[in-house]
């Protein structure tokens, strides 16, 4: 077994409204300097030895990120 | 023979009911369909309505494109049949890959409810012929994810080819690009839009019956074929 994570984030041109609520909050917090906030998903998956990388990447782009708003990245990680 | 128009309930589907029943307003036979079935019953058009299919878990309409009657749904609208996706049902056309685009988060991140004027900019599409264009409806609007996105060559070519069916009439509730409420796919078949029509059928329930041209629109088209 082999632990994928899977970051999907909304592409740098779409309005991110969540992110910037928080980065309107964080000057109000006291938290100064911190000019941009992206919110974005991060999915972690438990995969068999035998799946590879291309069907981690179908996976990736038919389920679990929209590629007309979303980018997204696979990275196998460490179990 | 009335035609029979076909209204796909998934698990967390709201507002089926209510398509069903404009459905049979506007003189249709409602045939209701099961999201487990890959099956459309001989229907002569489909409407995918509101509400949270599969509870929205995942992103809005995600894990709806993947069920089973979708597939036949995709299948017919290539064949030409004309379907009809309201809120969660435009959100889960889009997914599916019939209309482009996708539907996000409100700009200013609430759930938006109240009634919405919306301008007619396409009078010819199957779902909207019953209307004067420019004419101006008022139905109501609940969502919380209806911001229409699309990258500027889909918008471009979207206006270009006459394709935005309806525009919010006022302030954009939403942040919808380009105000943008609805659309339609390259034959004027496939048509989605966030606000609700089928809850403006009748001033006893609704706002307005404003929205019953769209369900008596596709019937002209389905009894004329």
């Amino acid at each position: 077994m082999a632990r994928v994570v899977v970051d999907v984030m909304p592409k740098q041109e779409i309005l991110d409204p969540q992110g910037q609520a928080v980065a309107t909050a964080l000057p109000r917090l006291g938290f100064a300097g911190i000019s941009e906030v992206r919110q974005g998903k991060r999915f972690e998956l438990e995969v068999a030895d035998d799946v590879d990388d291309a069907t981690l990447a179908q996976i990736a782009e038919t389920l679990l990120a929209n590629p007309v708003i979303e980018d997204f990245a696979v990275r196998r990680v460490e179990a | 023979m009335s035609a029979k128009i076909g209204v796909i309930t998934f698990p967390g589907t709201l507002d089926d009911v209510d398509a069903q029943r404009a459905a049979r307003r506007a003189g249709a036979e409602a045939v209701p369909l099961w999201h487990a079935d890959a099956d459309l019953r001989g229907v002569d058009a489909v409407i995918v309505p509101g509400g949270f299919s599969y509870g929205d878990y995942l992103r809005c309409g995600a894990i709806a494109k993947f069920a089973p009657v979708m597939g036949e749904v995709v299948r017919a609208a290539g064949q030409g049949m004309p379907v009809l996706g309201i809120c969660n049902g435009f959100q889960i056309l889009c997914e599916a890959g019939l209309l482009p685009g996708a539907l996000t988060r409100n700009s200013a991140l609430h759930f938006v409810c109240r009634d919405q004027w919306l301008k007619v900019e396409n009078n010819t599409s199957a779902w909207t012929s019953r209307y004067d264009a420019g004419a101006e409806l008022l139905v109501p609007l609940k969502s919380g994810e209806g911001a229409y996105m699309a990258d500027a060559a889909v918008l471009d070519e979207l206006e270009g080819e006459g394709r935005v069916l309806f525009r919010y009439a006022g302030d954009d509730p939403n942040g919808s690009l380009r105000g943008i409420a609805g659309i339609t796919d390259a034959r004027g078949r496939v048509a989605g839009l966030m606000p609700h029509p089928e809850h403006a059928i009748d001033p006893l329930t609704g706002p307005t019956d404003d929205g019953l041209g769209m369900f008596l629109s596709v019937l002209d088209v389905l009894v004329a074929a």
